[in-house]
């Protein structure tokens, strides 16, 4: 065994800013402005409870992002299976001493925030898994043994969050987990065995779903189904976009959702709202700013130097991407609705805490490195 | 160094997988960018009224019914405004608690109130309900102090049709009401109609349905997801209906309602030449405003229980033997087939020798008989007897073909009224078909005084007596003003025509089709041998309606009484020969008169009948002196201002 220098204490607070991705934190800067305009936009042009809350996570949260990227890489290595287990902890409370609202039992009421542990369970099986595969030699990935533990760390949260019920987040939560799986290496064959077995068991899946779930997605292959109850929101989505056009409405001037036609609006339909008023350019702007959020993490990861940032900065960009695009693609109609906040864009501080939780780590990873973390 | 190859390796893995993740999400925000593209491109056009659809709500605005006005312009049916109470259903929260107020500011029945409730049903949670669009002025002040109470409601100022002359016109003009399923088949009303929109139910209201409706006007408002109105961005103003243009003078037609107070009958009158309908009255009658609203159970039963029958158009709708009416018209059908010289005697001997026909024996109406009759004299006596053998030397197929031509045996003013009647001109090709049976000559001979199968309206007796008064040219009878033909050219037409006698081709004996404004006679002596035997009628000695005469050459008229019987007159009728006060009422005789005037240069025709008044002589004679002086008194206004001297109005 080889026992590495932690070698953080050549860093001086002037080379810690220097290695800032500047780059990083104007892209946060940027969508987080835009939200902000989507969001004052939903309440009809008026500086009211949405927008003021929204600014005001936003600056909390991003100087928490700022404090926190200056936290070293190997202390959140260190902590990152008490991260899980504060999740987990999180989870179970939720299941006895969570909040409902529209038939859902998702949060904990911290008085300041009704905290939603599934959204932290995101990034903290991300970490948990990026320093559980950064101590496996790449020879034993392949074996059972090691493969059976984060099966299991994953299967746990998955269920109780789809207890809640939030198929959602569940579904990132997986698609998170497998995503660092696969960075780490695990065979091929694996993925296609577990893909072909999805399949098979499908039907069975399907026949455990709520009755809700099971509308939803029977609603997303033909949402002329039901037009006025699940297949609603599809189709006001699809107008709203739709009629946005090249151009857009303009600001503020978004009829479908200025009329109160979309759904959710504030939450996971503010890509519709923004692109109902912002139209195709607007749209495809915006994506390339997350695409270059993406961009910018996977870089991160690919300059640092521990697996761990590595496994951490692709786990990640893979998340935010696929919070992205199930979203987009979702109120796009080519995904069920399955209930999934846009990153940052979203109104919702839970899922903006993650975000910028998640966002802090990566920074820490880029100002740190060159960081070496001991396996143990 | 095993460790550093396999970290070395490790990492490497790690980089590939990244890298074909990467390709994975390039791929995957490619697809959702052509979606996007699909959407807000290609699709665009689609999305967009799909949009608009969704936030643009159209609120159809009802529009003003199209006035009806007489011959001077004077408006017969008007918009009048009225105090409505409307709720806006979305802006309620609790519809009961609502209504419950209303019923305690209002005061609404039990009855109402149901009726209410059953109209929310059938409409949309974003219409609007009229909880009554009739309120007092009263019942209106009492909503708007407690406005702010009543969540939804709106007073409103609207209009409603109003008729200011009321009873006097309810039969022409007709009225207004809700429209039925049945109404709403009718294209005019189908494609102008609004939720409230009252359309006709009967008379002109109904059939000119087309004119009056007038066309909706539009609303468009941006509503929310739930339907409420954000804001106004299109109106699009309704258009009110066209005028309808009567013939009818109000005046003459007040008069006429009113010489027909407590009478059950009617009174019609057109001018000879332009066939223009002057009066049209029906009595008794009703109150057409009382319909707009819906009328209610009193009203409606009293209507409908009166013996009177007030609902019946009894101008157009009513059917009565002629009578001695049609005796003119038998005379002259008799000298146009040449079948006897009007000088032939005939004697009437009374009821003791009454005249006999294979055993039957036909009563003339005076019992001691009148003597020694020429024909000129039994028009002016209204002799039976002569009109019976007059009859049965004619027949009943030709006299059928003359009294067709003058205007019986078909509606008059075509589909204007949907009740008019045709009436009934027999003859034998008829009972054949109709009855099965053939024809008996003593048919004929009862025939001949406007008894029998017959059967006629008192506007076809009117349009009857115009063609003879005319010098038998055909008119053309109607309500609505003409604007297509000029008047004063046909007048000067037809009396050239009178004067020059031109000759025509046309057999008139044959059953021919004549044209409007051509003559209709075989022999111009023989009209005005009629219309001077109708002048001895009433205005010689001995004439049925001697007492009815005017000495004033300016209002002197002719014209002719007639007695129609609604029951066989049995031996023991004739014996005990009962006064007509002294008669059961339903079995007392129809009165019946027909005129024209004046009788130099005449321009007017009128009949009169009364049901069961009596003698024509005494119960419509008089009448229809005292209305042809008023029409005569207002021919000059009428003549200047059809003219286009308008200024007179």
């Amino acid at each position: 065994m080889l026992r590495e220098r932690i070698q953080s204490s050549n860093y001086s607070f002037i080379d810690k800013l220097r290695s800032i991705d500047y780059l990083l934190i104007l892209l946060i800067i940027a969508i987080g402005s835009i939200s902000v305009f989507a969001i004052y936009s939903t309440e009809g042009g008026k500086f009211s409870f949405y927008t003021k809350n929204h600014i005001i996570r936003l600056s909390v949260f991003f100087s928490l992002f700022l404090v926190l990227s200056f936290v070293r890489v190997s202390t959140w290595y260190k902590n990152a299976y008490l991260f899980y287990i504060v999740g987990l902890v999180l989870l179970i409370t939720v299941l006895f001493f969570g909040i409902s609202a529209s038939g859902a039992t998702r949060w904990i009421n911290l008085y300041f925030l009704n905290l939603q542990p599934s959204e932290l369970m995101k990034i903290a099986v991300i970490i948990c898994f990026a320093r559980y595969y950064h101590r496996i030699q790449s020879s034993d990935i392949q074996s059972y043994k090691f493969l059976i533990q984060p099966i299991i760390l994953l299967i746990i949260p998955c269920y109780l969050v789809i207890q809640q019920p939030d198929l959602g987040t569940s579904i990132l939560i997986a698609g998170s987990g497998i995503a660092i799986i696969w960075l780490a290496g695990l065979n091929i064959k694996y993925f296609v065995y577990s893909g072909l077995l999805l399949l098979v068991s499908l039907p069975f899946v399907i026949s455990v779903l709520k009755p809700y779930q099971k509308s939803r997605i029977l609603t997303f292959f033909n949402p002329d189904r039901d037009p006025l109850g699940a297949g609603y929101q599809i189709i006001q989505s699809k107008i709203a976009i739709g009629s946005g056009g090249f151009f857009g409405k303009g600001y503020l001037k978004g009829t479908q959702s200025y009329l109160e036609f979309l759904p959710e609006k504030h939450t996971d339909f503010i890509f519709t709202l923004f692109s109902e008023e912002f139209g195709f350019l607007g749209s495809i702007i915006l994506l390339l700013l997350y695409i270059l959020l993406i961009y910018r993490i996977i870089n991160v990861g690919l300059v640092s130097r521990s697996f761990f940032a590595k496994l951490y900065c692709f786990g990640f960009a893979t998340a935010i991407f696929l919070y992205v695009f199930v979203n987009i693609a979702m109120v796009l109609g080519m995904l069920p609705i399955v209930g999934a906040p846009l990153p940052i864009m979203s109104y919702g501080g839970s899922s903006l805490l993650s975000i910028m939780l998640g966002l802090s780590i990566v920074m820490s990873c880029k100002i740190y490195n060159q960081e070496q973390i001991s396996v143990y | 160094m095993l460790n550093r190859g396999r970290n070395i390796e490790k990492g490497r893995v790690i980089t590939r997988r990244m890298f074909i993740l990467a390709a994975a999400k390039i791929l995957l925000f490619a697809g959702i960018s052509s979606r996007l593209y699909n959407l807000q491109i290609s699709d665009r056009e689609k999305y967009e009224i799909l949009s608009d659809k969704n936030r643009i709500r159209e609120w159809k605005t009802p529009p003003q019914r199209g006035i009806i006005v007489d011959n001077f312009n004077k408006v017969l049916a008007s918009n009048d405004r009225v105090f409505q109470l409307h709720l806006i259903l979305d802006e309620i929260n609790d519809f009961d608690v609502t209504i419950f107020k209303i019923k305690n500011i209002i005061g609404l029945d039990q009855f109402e109130i149901k009726k209410l409730y059953k109209k929310k049903e059938r409409l949309k949670p974003w219409d609007t309900l009229v909880v009554s669009d009739n309120l007092t002025w009263e019942q209106f002040s009492k909503i708007n102090l407690y406005l702010h109470e009543l969540e939804g409601a709106k007073p409103v100022l609207s209009t409603s049709r109003f008729y200011p002359y009321a009873n006097d016109l309810a039969h022409i003009v007709g009225y207004v009401g809700d429209a039925s399923p049945k109404d709403l088949e009718k294209p005019e009303i189908k494609e102008n109609f609004v939720p409230g929109l009252k359309v006709g139910k009967y008379g002109i209201e109904n059939s000119q349905e087309k004119m009056l409706i007038g066309n909706y006007g539009i609303k468009r408002y941006e509503v929310n997801a739930s339907g409420k109105r954000i804001s106004q961005i299109d109106y699009i103003k309704e258009r009110q209906g066209n005028k309808v243009n009567l013939t009818i003078d109000i005046e003459i037609q007040k008069y006429a309602q009113e010489l027909l107070k407590g009478k059950a009958g009617s009174i019609c009158a057109m001018d000879i030449y332009t066939g223009e309908v002057v009066t049209m009255a029906s009595s008794p009658t009703y109150d057409p405003n009382k319909f707009t609203h819906g009328i209610n159970q009193k009203d409606w039963q009293e209507i409908k229980n009166n013996p009177l029958k007030p609902l019946i158009n009894k101008s157009i709708a009513g059917l009565y033997s002629p009578g001695s009416t049609f005796k003119p018209l038998v005379a002259l059908a008799a000298l146009e087939y040449g079948i006897l010289d009007p000088n032939k005697t005939i004697r009437c001997k009374g009821h003791k020798h009454p005249y006999e026909l294979y055993g039957v024996k036909y009563h003339c109406w005076k019992k001691e008989g009148h003597g020694y009759m020429k024909l000129r004299n039994a028009i002016k006596q209204s002799c039976d007897i002569y009109f019976y053998e007059m009859a049965r030397l004619l027949g009943v197929d030709k006299l059928s073909i003359i009294a067709k031509r003058y205007g019986l045996g078909t509606n008059v003013l075509g589909d204007l009224y949907n009740d008019e009647k045709n009436g009934l001109v027999p003859d034998t090709k008829w009972k054949r078909r109709a009855l099965e049976q053939s024809w008996y000559l003593g048919e004929t001979v009862i025939n001949g005084i406007g008894q029998g199968y017959i059967q006629t309206t008192p506007l076809q007796l009117c349009l009857m007596t115009a063609q003879i008064a005319n010098g038998g040219y055909k008119i053309k009878p109607h309500i609505i003003k003409d604007e297509s033909i000029n008047y004063k050219d046909v007048i000067n037409k037809i009396k050239l025509d009178q004067s020059n006698f031109p000759l025509h081709e046309k057999n008139y004996l044959d059953d021919i089709k004549v044209e409007f404004y051509q003559r209709m006679y075989h022999k111009k002596s023989n009209i005005n041998f009629v219309l001077d035997a109708m002048f001895g009628s009433t205005n010689e000695q001995y004439g049925t309606s001697y007492k009815s005469r005017y000495d004033d050459p300016k209002y002197q008229f002719a014209g002719k009484t007639g007695t129609s019987q609604v029951r066989r007159i049995t031996d023991l009728d004739r014996e005990l020969d009962l006064d007509t006060d002294q008669i059961e009422y339903k079995k007392r005789d129809h009165a019946l008169y027909v005129a024209f005037a004046p009788y130099k240069d005449p321009r007017y025709a009128i009949s009169v009948i009364i049901e069961h008044g009596g003698s024509g002589s005494k119960a419509a004679a008089p009448l229809a002196s005292k209305l042809i002086k008023r029409i005569i008194d207002r021919h000059k206004l009428r003549e200047q201002f059809n003219n286009g001297n308008t200024s007179l109005a």
